[in-house]
């Protein structure tokens, strides 16, 4: 299995985009943190890089990796190896090495400028986030056997999770106004990792009390160090999932 | 060896392989014939594990492969479009294949055809700038590689020049003689007359007999494997 990883993680390195994908993450947070004095400012500014750009970037980069080696899995296929290790190769393979793209890019800014909880958290969210959409972006490649309809299925799948569910959530915000709808709002957040992430990052930031009242319910159930734990399962859960998934579909399929 | 029973198997509406069985025995040269979009890569496919069956199953050793990975050892295909991994070179193509199997003892290798094709000359050459013959050179001696007891090749000499096709006969014969159990399909049954001593016939995903050449050519009354296989398809 460790071969198989070598391979993917040197043929990874030899195409050029994670290297620039990681230099443009170093670029943006080593400015933005000289922009300001304040590295809390520079942290909030980083949030939406965290929320927005690294999700992007490992889905889309994922499903067209996958669809790309389609040769490679093939070759592998017919060899005496188990699918099932393949898959999972591929999956360690392409989440190692945008972690590790993160970790240089926004990581080493941060723990030289803002070392603090809020920043450790949001290096935490950036990885957590990247292995989940390499995993959703792995679902989405195995299910469709067309790559243009792959690639436009995984950057729909993004922009649900980073617009569409928002407005969703709010939507029923609305719908339901008269209602207490405290708890079920943070049901709601758990259906979606980016949500999530923003949340226990904002948390540790001074303006979660600027959030008010629903704030306040998310400091209570996410705040605590269990609420942070359990925050952290569902995320996790949100890597094993779609892999889970991914792995029953492609070790059954024809190739 | 390997034994196919009641394999079945549909694309969406298309049956391509409809309730097939056969037998293939150790040291057998067995030829699958038949018409385009007849079902015969789709065999191979399952054989290889690559397509799984909807039904039905397949033995190899007297083992299901389907949990079974380890059996494609004791395989090596040649398939009928060599894909590989485009930025890589041969060597290191092979070289992984080798590292993948971790098989580094050369007395375990076969790597006589790298000479035969000329291909230690192109070693350094990327898979994307290889002409059709040349990666079908690639994927001969992947085949050959390390030694398996069963061959499997699909159409191994379409894209090849006259003298390289030459050279991959005289090895299939040699391995023959080995005790190898060979599957073959091709189109060119020219090629197949001096290789091969069964004959399985497949027409729109079914099998439709499976005999040994000797039974072919005195059934049918003719002396050349082409001229057998072009009665059997008129009768039909």
């Amino acid at each position: 299995m460790n071969k198989i990883i070598k391979y993917v993680i040197v043929d990874i390195l030899r195409n050029k985009i994670v290297l620039a994908y990681t230099l443009f993450l170093l670029v943006i947070s080593g400015s933005v943190f000289n922009l300001d004095d304040n590295s809390s400012k520079g942290l909030l500014s980083l949030l939406n890089l965290v929320l927005i750009i690294v999700p992007l970037v490992s889905i889309i980069f994922s499903t067209i990796y996958i669809y790309n080696s389609s040769e490679f899995i093939e070759l592998l296929v017919s060899q005496p190896l188990k699918r099932k290790k393949i898959w999972i190769s591929l999956f360690f393979g392409l989440s190692g090495s945008l972690s590790l793209a993160v970790l240089a890019g926004v990581g080493i800014p941060i723990l030289f400028y803002a070392p603090t909880i809020t920043g450790i958290v949001m290096i935490t969210m950036a990885v957590l986030l990247t292995i989940i959409f390499v995993s959703i972006a792995m679902l989405a490649a195995v299910l469709t056997r067309d790559k243009a309809k792959g690639i436009g299925v995984a950057i729909l799948l993004w922009l649900y999770f980073s617009l569409l569910f928002d407005g969703l959530a709010l939507f029923i915000l609305f719908q339901f106004q008269d209602y207490p709808m405290e708890k079920a709002m943070v049901v709601m957040s758990g259906l979606n990792p980016i949500d999530l992430g923003r949340i226990l990052i904002l948390l540790k930031m001074d303006i979660s009390a600027l959030m008010g009242y629903s704030g306040a319910i998310f400091r209570d159930s996410f705040g605590t160090s269990t609420g942070f734990v359990i925050a952290l399962l569902i995320m996790l859960l949100w890597v094993f999932i779609p892999n889970w998934l991914s792995l029953r579909k492609f070790s059954r399929k024809d190739l | 060896m390997i034994i196919a029973s009641n394999v079945s198997k549909q694309f969406g509406k298309l049956k391509a392989l409809d309730n097939v069985s056969a037998t293939c025995v150790r040291g057998e040269c067995i030829a699958l014939i038949g018409p385009n979009g007849s079902g015969k890569t789709t065999l191979i496919k399952s054989i290889l594990g690559m397509v799984v069956p909807n039904s039905g199953f397949i033995t190899f050793n007297g083992k299901n492969i389907l949990h079974d990975w380890l059996y494609r050892e004791h395989i090596g295909y040649m398939p009928q479009i060599g894909k590989y991994p485009e930025n890589m070179t041969i060597r290191q193509v092979f070289t992984m294949m080798k590292d993948i199997r971790q098989i580094t003892n050369p007395e375990k290798l076969d790597e006589e055809l790298i000479c035969s094709f000329g291909l230690d000359k192109l070693l350094d050459k990327r898979m994307r700038t290889l002409s059709g013959g040349t990666r079908q050179k690639v994927s001969a001696t992947l085949a050959f590689l390390f030694k398996p007891d069963v061959l499997i090749l699909d159409e191994p000499t379409a894209g090849l020049d006259p003298i390289a096709s030459e050279i991959l006969k005289e090895k299939i014969i040699r391995e023959k003689q080995k005790g190898k159990l060979i599957l073959i399909t091709s189109h060119i049954l020219s090629d197949l007359d001096d290789l091969i001593t069964q004959v399985i016939y497949m027409q729109d995903g079914q099998l439709i007999f499976h005999k040994s050449l000797i039974a072919l050519k005195t059934d049918t009354g003719e002396t050349k494997l082409s001229k057998a296989i072009a009665s059997v398809m008129l009768k039909s």
